[in-house]
């Protein structure tokens, strides 16, 4: 919670203001029972048996009573201000954290982000956030008040009364137990509560997004009756946390209620002792009732202040994650001269998690400038992992990785390696927007000239005239395009960025051969260091240096004649593509 | 594919009545709570007028003790009974209102199984989803605080008027005359912030439809740096759901302010009156004190009925987007459609046209026979059709004319799920649930034993990656797979498949992320499950189909050539140029 502080810094003075200005609408509301008080002792005079009440003081009355609607116009004009302050105060803290929130989800390394899943991030930006927005609202407008009310009733009871401003203290110390216990109690209810609800995001994401193999598989009964498991689990949460918050306001009656009964008794004694007047009873009495109201108002608040609790912890979770990539400064470079390697690897390591299997294990090699590297390896041979890693998508395990003579993990290299770059990954994923500006991601200030130069090269021409365009509507996830107009369409992307460093990751496999075979063609047009994951010896065997991988490991490094003479691996997988048997492959 | 379809005019007063008939749905607990809110507030009622008369009791002239011990025991008694009646009211309201949006999740989710794929094609998914999870929240709480507040505020505003006549009813009758107004000024205000209400519910739709994008393409929009561009557009979507937010708080929030200035008013009003009666006579100090009580009891819930109308607008905004998505035209029911059954594989299409778009026509009279047992290749290039054949075959989209037969029988007068049970299909995109290994097997057929599990897992070549996973088949796959690899998710996806062994076989780009080694060593497998099954195959790798026994030549939509290999090769058209393209 600590961590959401900062954010108010620039609403500072409203966070300030609002409160002052509810405490000034409350003072007016505090003296109300005390004019009525002085109405009823002042105004009306002396009762005397059979005569009534003389020396009442009509005048008195009426200008009391004046009074009152004065401060009736004080207070309105005071809550207006101080509810405008609160509402700025919630939207503005709530959208900067949403906008906060965003910029560092999109910060996390990847790995943060495969742990975490995109439906909690989801609910965190938007549920979570608004709660906190509404918590935020209520308790500027009633946090302050509340305990004030309470407070300036006790005091104004003790300056009517120091003889029984003890029953105030009793009462309103008896009331502060119930109040905070309920709030603990709920908070990691609430908390929890919200996790469930998670779930069920989970659910409704992963069906809408799998909606084609849930309905081929007919698992539509199957997954409603996995969502209505988790919505009762929800629903079952919610009950239990509602019952205990639903005690509240029943307690807090009781116990103001018992507090005006001693009030009573102890008024009595002291009225009877001469101590105290009808008058001030009634004025005590009606401050006790006001302590009521208020604090009425405070369970409902608490309610709503657990749950913002509950969810600003868990937007501090995501705002304090670190960006878990590790950057160093001032490590050593290597090579200066024109002919050093451009991209290498220094016995690279690789595991995902400390106890899991390798990844990648001790690879090494070194690519010149403009050069092209083809890698090829069975599936779930560590192919994407190793190209990942130049970018310095995920830390390294072991070993450096060199890019233009400088370690990946050089803090000042970050920039460089974002935007210098081409990066087209094996799931192709287009934007909501139009195509132009799905390209224009590879590099903002490209021209049309260039654009279509990219999109050429990308064999991706076709795709933009049969849609209309560069100025063609892509719809959200680039839905209204197939698989191998969206894979070309990503080529291109990396492409008009111009890249020192081109990776393709087994991008081409939803082309059709003839287009696939342009594209490589074309790609050899490029100046740009190029780097090829592939299933197909077709796709990198014209790659001035194939590395094959197994398991993790490099079992091959050559061309592709060198490969086929010596590395058994790569005559397998060639033989798995050129003998006849492979064209039996029916798939 | 468009979105920008026409914004459908939602009527508020059907919003509140199927509201309301969704609270039906709770009888007992509603007519509890209404039971439990009238004892409550009848009680609650009764304390101040003893205080009042305890109050009374309290005479500087001597204390009345028999008297005032009396009603302080009758104090603590109603007491207790009010916060009794008062929380079981509670609990009840809330398991109403739990309840009301567990229904309507329930509702909306179930909804999605039964909506075309038409539309959800269309949408993004992130404004479903924060309709099912956002609006429902909301609205759970807006109906919640409703609910508490609208049964005891109108029995309290009922109860303290008759209290208030039998009191002193002259000035009784100008505050139950004047404070109502106070509702005119609350509803002028609600009526008009309810507008910015609906803004804020449409903006945080689009903004979590925005996020849902971005969030799930994070890799991709990382590796082009493109965090700025995203927090750009990300922040002005913010900004506007700011403003609009900051417009529904503070405009909302004007009424509770205003509602207590009227009320205000109404008490100096009762004081001055109350005062000037007791001056007069026939009125005492403790009547007054009654009397004064009573009209701020009385105004009590006139200001949380006026708070609570803005609450419920808001809240009624997000149900008509909720209540939107269930009025979604739904695929035609199937119920009492006839099974399909023992499906051999004859499959026709006959004089079919089909488009996306009816401005768009994409596939025009098409019509080819399948026997029992053939191996269809579909083949053209990127973009020709290919997929929508496999949608109108597992009737995703239904045909605009001509039909689509199995064994014969029209598949729109066959149940869906018998159609779809008979094939086997594996898309080039793959998709698992997140869950375990296992239970991602076992997709298809849940009743499968672990040796069938393992055995298709081991067809599929995918047994051997599974077993060096952290808990083998118990390992837990993240949202969207993790960190699989493309081809492992795609090895899981036909383990799936060689587990159900349906009739026929659609194999999209099955296996276009896998190795072909792996590939190679699948073959076998994949030959045994088709024999005598027939099969639809998608697929670019022309040395892989030429072998099938029908090749269709998809272009623009259009089958174009359809035959065997050789014939085809032979005729020299957009099948040889397609397959000598692939030695260019």
């Amino acid at each position: 919670m600590k961590r959401l502080f900062p954010y108010f810094k620039p609403y500072i003075w409203h966070s300030i203001l609002g409160p002052l200005f509810k405490l000034l609408e409350a003072t007016f509301e505090l003296l109300v029972p005390v004019v009525v008080g002085l109405l009823v002792d002042k105004g009306l005079g002396v009762y005397v048996e059979g005569a009534g009440y003389v020396h009442a003081d009509v005048d008195y009355i009426v200008k009391m009573s004046l009074l009152l609607v004065l401060f009736g116009v004080l207070g309105c004009v005071f809550a207006v201000v101080a509810q405008y302050f609160a509402a700025r105060t919630a939207t503005g803290v709530s959208a900067k954290i949403r906008s906060e929130l965003f910029r560092r989800l999109q910060s996390l390394s990847y790995k943060d982000f495969d742990r975490l899943g995109t439906s909690t991030m989801l609910t965190r930006i938007t549920g979570d956030v608004d709660r906190l927005q509404s918590g935020v609202n209520l308790a500027l407008r009633l946090f302050l008040r509340s305990p004030f009310i309470v407070f300036g009733a006790v005091i104004t009871a003790w300056i009517v009364d120091p003889g029984s401003v003890f029953t105030f203290i009793l009462t309103v110390a008896a009331l502060a137990v119930v109040v905070f216990s309920v709030m603990l109690g709920t908070m990691p209810l609430y908390k929890k509560s919200q996790e469930d609800l998670d779930a069920l995001t989970l659910s409704t994401r992963e069906n809408l997004t799998g909606v084609r193999v849930v309905r081929a598989f007919c698992r539509e009964k199957e997954e409603e009756e996995i969502f209505d498991k988790r919505n009762e689990k929800l629903t079952r949460g919610r009950k239990v946390v509602g019952a205990l918050s639903a005690i509240t306001n029943p307690l807090t009656y009781v116990l103001v209620n018992g507090g005006i009964l001693l009030l009573l008794y102890v008024g009595a004694i002291r009225v009877e002792d001469g101590l105290l007047t009808q008058g001030s009873v009634i004025a005590l009495y009606n401050l006790m009732g006001q302590i009521l109201v208020e604090l009425i108002k405070f369970a409902n608040l608490i309610v709503s202040v657990s749950k913002a609790v509950a969810s600003g912890g868990r937007i501090g979770a995501v705002l304090t994650m670190q960006p878990s990539l590790e950057t160093d400064e001032g490590l050593e470079e290597i090579g200066e001269d024109e002919n050093a390697p451009f991209v290498e690897f220094r016995n690279v390591s690789m595991r995902y998690s400390d106890g899991g299997d390798p990844a990648l294990e001790n690879v090494s090699f070194a690519l010149g400038r403009g050069q092209t590297l083809g890698v090829i390896g069975g599936t779930g041979s560590g192919k994407t992992t190793l190209v990942n890693l130049i970018p310095h998508f995920y830390d390294i395990y072991e070993g450096q990785v060199y890019v233009d003579g400088k370690n990946v993990r050089e803090k000042s290299m970050q920039d460089y390696l974002r935007a210098r770059i081409g990066v087209v990954p094996q799931k192709a994923r287009l934007f909501k927007g139009t195509i132009r500006e799905n390209l224009l991601w590879g590099r903002s200030d490209a021209t049309d000239e260039e654009l279509y130069e990219a999109l050429k090269v990308a064999q991706a021409l076709e795709v933009v005239a049969d849609k209309g365009g560069l100025d063609a509507e892509v719809q959200q996830g680039g839905k209204n395009f197939s698989g191998g107009q969206k894979q070309r369409l990503t080529i291109a992307r990396a492409i008009a960025r111009k890249p020192d460093v081109l990776i393709l990751d087994d991008s081409s496999s939803a082309l059709d051969y003839a287009t696939d075979a342009a594209l490589k063609k074309a790609l050899r047009g490029l100046d740009a260091t190029v780097i090829i994951v592939s299933q197909r010896t077709f796709s990198v065997q014209n790659a001035d240096q194939i590395l094959v991988l197994d398991d993790g490991k490099v079992v091959g490094k050559g061309t592709h004649e060198q490969l086929l003479e010596s590395c058994e691996e790569y005559q397998t997988i060639y033989r798995s593509q050129h003998t006849d048997a492979a064209k039996g492959v029916a798939v | 594919m468009r979105t920008d379809r026409p914004v459908k005019p939602e009527p508020q007063k059907g919003t509140l009545s199927r509201i309301l008939k969704y609270t039906f749905r709770y009888p007992w607990a509603m007519s509890l709570s209404l039971l439990l809110s009238a004892v409550s507030v009848f009680f609650s009622l009764l304390v101040p007028i003893l205080i009042g008369e305890g109050i009374d009791c309290i005479v500087e002239s001597g204390i009345l003790w028999s008297e005032l011990t009396k009603i302080m025991t009758l104090i603590g008694g109603c007491t207790l009974l009010s916060a009794l009646a008062q929380f079981l009211q509670s609990l009840c309201n809330n398991h109403v209102s739990v309840g009301v949006v567990r229904d309507l999740r329930k509702e909306a989710f179930h909804k999605i199984s039964r909506l075309p794929l038409s539309y959800l094609d269309r949408r993004g998914h992130g404004d479903t989803v924060s309709r099912i999870i956002s609006d429902a929240d909301h609205f759970s709480d807006g109906l919640l605080m409703g609910f508490t507040q609208i049964f005891t505020g109108v029995l309290t505003i009922a109860g303290t008027v008759v209290f208030m006549l039998l009191t002193r009813w002259q000035i009784g009758l100008i505050v139950i005359f004047v404070s109502p107004l106070s509702l005119l000024l609350a509803r002028f205000i609600a009526t008009r912030t309810s507008r910015f209400f609906h803004a804020q519910a449409a903006t945080r739709g689009e903004q979590t439809a925005f996020a849902e994008e971005r969030i799930s393409g994070l890799k991709v929009l990382r590796a082009f740096g493109q965090e700025e561009e995203s927090q750009a557009k990300f922040d002005e979507i913010n900004g506007r759901l700011e403003k609009a937010a900051m417009n529904a708080t503070f405009y909302s929030s004007l009424v509770n302010p205003s509602t207590r200035f009227f009320n205000n008013l109404v008490y100096a009003a009762v004081a001055l009156l109350g005062g000037l009666a007791v001056v007069g006579g026939g009125f005492t100090p403790g009547g007054l004190t009654k009397l004064l009580s009573y009209a701020s009891q009385y105004m009590k819930p006139f200001n949380e009925i006026s708070g609570v109308i803005t609450e419920l607008k808001g809240a009624i905004a997000c149900a008509e987007r909720i209540f939107a998505l269930l009025d979604e035209t739904e695929e035609p029911s199937d119920e009492g459609a006839e099974e399909l059954q023992d499906v051999a594989g004859r499959v026709a299409f006959e004089d079919v046209s089909f488009s996306y778009l009816p401005e768009k026509p994409l596939i025009q009279h098409l019509s080819l026979s399948v026997e029992q047992g053939k191996r269809v290749a579909i083949v053209g290039k990127t973009g020709s059709g290919k997929t929508t054949m496999i949608n109108l075959l597992m009737r995703f989209y239904d045909v605009s004319a001509g039909q689509v037969c199995v064994e014969s029988k029209d598949v729109r007068a066959v149940s869906r799920s018998s159609l779809r049970e008979s094939f086997g299909m594996v898309l080039q995109e793959t998709w698992l649930k997140s869950g375990t290994v296992r239970e991602n097997i076992k997709l298809g057929r849940e009743d499968a034993t672990d040796e069938e599990m393992i055995a298709a897992a081991k067809a599929a070549h995918a047994h051997s990656f599974i077993r060096r996973m952290e808990k083998g088949y118990d390992t837990v796959l993240s949202e969207d797979g993790g960190n699989l690899s493309e081809g492992q998710k795609q090895l899981l996806c036909i383990a799936r498949i060689m587990l159900t062994k349906p009739p026929m076989l659609i194999l999209d780009e099955a296996t276009s992320s896998i190795d072909t080694c792996t590939e190679l060593k699948i073959a076998d497998a994949f030959a045994k499950l088709m024999e005598g099954r027939t099969s639809f195959i998608v697929a670019h790798r022309l040395s892989t189909i030429e072998s099938a026994d029908l090749i269709l030549v998809m272009e623009k939509g259009q089958v174009v050539e359809q035959g065997k290999h050789e014939q085809l090769l032979a005729k020299g058209g957009a099948y040889a140029a397609l397959y000598n393209g692939q030695f260019a």
